[in-house]
């Protein structure tokens, strides 16, 4: 795209964009500084919808904070509640039993497709594609289903617990997530076939909205925009949890780092979730889904009914002031979180509650890059770029 | 290639090394905590030291991963390590490189709020030190835009400092309903 600088000669002329605007997804904003229809500065506003998280942090004991992880990207719930688990159970220094670990990629893996393919209907829908947005509302809808089967809910699902997950598995869940997995490459096919080379498409997001692997690492980039530009970093593969060093799977990376080669890398990403959820399947191991230790976990209900150990553990857990109690120290754990790169650092005082929970959210970092995608570009990129980035309100501003 | 990972991890302390050769008189404390190399910096030395992090060819840690705060008046054992400092402010540091973190800490006294800004060194610090100015009231000096982010700009106070209450300070009831049904 050519800036039309040259042309037009006239004064600036400032275009806030948002916080109210159907391509926002949520409440943010940029006020762009025009030239006829060129940008020459783009300047995006958070905090919208701050809401306290990490303050929260501070009064909320460990359990009962995963419920706010639901809420910070509340397009993949299931990613944000393992990834603060893990942070609190490496600070306690426990590892969950091998099931729990794979229910736990399972469902990482599934919310991550769900994720994408929210990303994928609604930055279609921006530009003006409405089938897509059809296409893969009818496949979340499967997803979401099945999230609402083994959660009780299909948004809010606060399914993780510290030392295991709320419950495990259904019966025929499996049933359930191969048929999924079976047709969905199918579905996903047509979505190719309606975008991929589409000349409206491709004109829309070739080389828009484009930057370079350094400046992204100097950005702090992280996820699929990160590896669009070519840098093949995935936390699954650098420092793998929860089992992930025993899957098989490739990253996909870009080179031009433009909104086209970000849609690419979603759409080839959801197709090695598939592959990780199929190894899943055939290797899900038997056994318990939560730690035997019941200072962290809570005891069944025969043994919390009919055993003063189990009652007392019950209580220990549950009660207010009491608590899952973690270590005094710190420790900042991440994970591959559909958007990227989220991490939680906690400082822990050694009672039941934290003493200080930082986000390390991967739209905030994704989102300060936006000026640098869009200065020199049309105004009518704002929406392409924006889309592609997949800024989450909830998780921007905590 | 699990050999070669765990030799490095044998050999992490080189990044301690290197730094205690280039900035000995930097370091407050040092530290390894489940894998990360954890080092408290004087603050006037901060920028040098990341810089060198950053820089140098065999450390590389060219990705800022996070930088955040910790007000510890309220973790007695915290304060009395580093002369009553009330705020640690933290960097989380990557290697892709390495494939490693490293944790920077700074003490930073109530009287005396600033700290050099990374600006210079990561443009993904802008909005990092903006929070944590915002929420802490951290000043990082040389910080080439630094306003509140996440809160309303005439917001007075800095929410995650201890003395915070979680309900918030006032905003209610100098919310004035009547002006509002006129």
């Amino acid at each position: 795209m050519q800036g039309g600088s040259e042309r037009a000669t006239g004064e600036k002329m400032v275009l806030s964009f948002g916080p109210q605007h159907p391509a926002t997804h949520g409440t943010l904003r940029i006020v762009l500084e025009l030239d006829g229809e060129s940008i020459l500065k783009a300047t995006p506003h958070a905090g919208y919808l701050h809401t306290g998280f990490e303050k929260l942090g501070e009064h909320l004991d460990y359990n009962q904070y995963i419920v706010v992880t639901d809420r910070m990207n509340y397009l993949s719930p299931l990613s944000n509640n393992f990834g603060y688990v893990l942070a609190v159970e490496q600070l306690l220094d426990i590892e969950v039993p091998k099931r729990c670990q794979y229910i736990r990629i399972l469902m990482a893996e599934l919310s991550r497709l769900a994720d994408h393919l929210l990303w994928l209907g609604t930055a279609a829908l921006d530009l003006g594609a409405f089938s897509v947005f059809l296409y893969s509302f009818r496949e979340r809808e499967k997803l979401y289903s099945i999230f609402e089967k083994t959660t009780g809910a299909r948004l809010t699902t606060s399914y993780t617990r510290v030392g295991g997950v709320l419950r495990d598995l259904y019966q025929g869940y499996e049933e359930d997530v191969r048929q999924f997995i079976t047709n969905f490459p199918k579905a996903l096919k047509e979505t190719h076939t309606l975008l991929t080379r589409n000349r409206i498409w491709m004109d829309r997001t070739k080389d828009v909205g484009p930057i370079s692997g350094d400046d992204a690492i100097n950005y702090g980039l992280t996820g699929p925009c990160l590896r669009a530009t070519g840098v093949a970093h995935d936390l699954r593969k650098a420092e793998p949890y929860s089992s992930y060093e025993e899957m098989t799977f490739d990253v996909p990376v870009g080179t031009n780092g433009d909104a086209y080669d970000r849609y690419l890398v979603r759409m080839e990403e959801m197709i090695q979730s598939c592959g990780i959820v199929t190894q899943v399947l055939d290797n899900m191991p038997d056994g318990p889904v939560n730690t035997e230790n019941n200072k962290i976990t809570l005891p069944n209900k025969p043994d919390a009914y009919g055993h003063i150990e189990g009652l007392i553990h019950h209580f220990k857990v549950i009660m207010d002031g009491h608590g899952v109690e973690v270590p005094k120290g710190d420790h900042y754990c991440a994970t591959e979180s559909p958007n990227g790169e989220l991490g939680f650092y906690i400082v822990s005082d050694g009672t039941g509650t934290g003493y200080r929970i930082r986000i390390r959210p991967p739209s905030f970092l994704n989102f300060q890059a936006l000026p640098h995608m869009l200065e020199g570009g049309m105004v009518s990129d704002t929406v392409a770029v924006l889309g592609s980035l997949n800024v989450i309100a909830g998780e921007l501003d905590r | 290639m699990n050999e070669e990972k765990e030799v490095e991890e044998h050999s992490k302390p080189l990044v301690l090394e290197k730094l205690e050769a280039a900035h000995a008189d930097a370091l407050l404390a040092q530290d390894e905590s489940r894998g990360t190399v954890v080092v408290v910096v004087r603050k006037e030395r901060v920028y040098a030291v990341l810089e060198y992090l950053k820089t140098d060819s065999e450390l590389a840690y060219n990705y800022l991963v996070d930088v955040t705060a910790v007000d510890n008046s309220r973790m007695e054992s915290e304060l009395m390590r580093f002369d009553y400092a009330r705020f640690m402010v933290v960097y989380q540091l990557y290697s892709y490189q390495g494939q490693c973190r490293v944790r920077v800490k700074v003490p930073v006294h109530e009287n005396d709020l600033s700290i050099p800004s990374a600006t210079g060194l990561w443009r993904g610090a802008n909005w990092l030190e903006r929070e944590t100015y915002d929420m802490f009231g951290i000043h990082f000096e040389g910080h080439p835009d630094l306003r509140r982010i996440l809160m309303p700009d005439d917001f007075e106070g800095h929410p995650l400092r201890k003395d915070y209450p979680l309900q918030g300070r006032g905003e209610r009831e100098r919310f004035n309903f009547d002006k509002q049904n006129a």
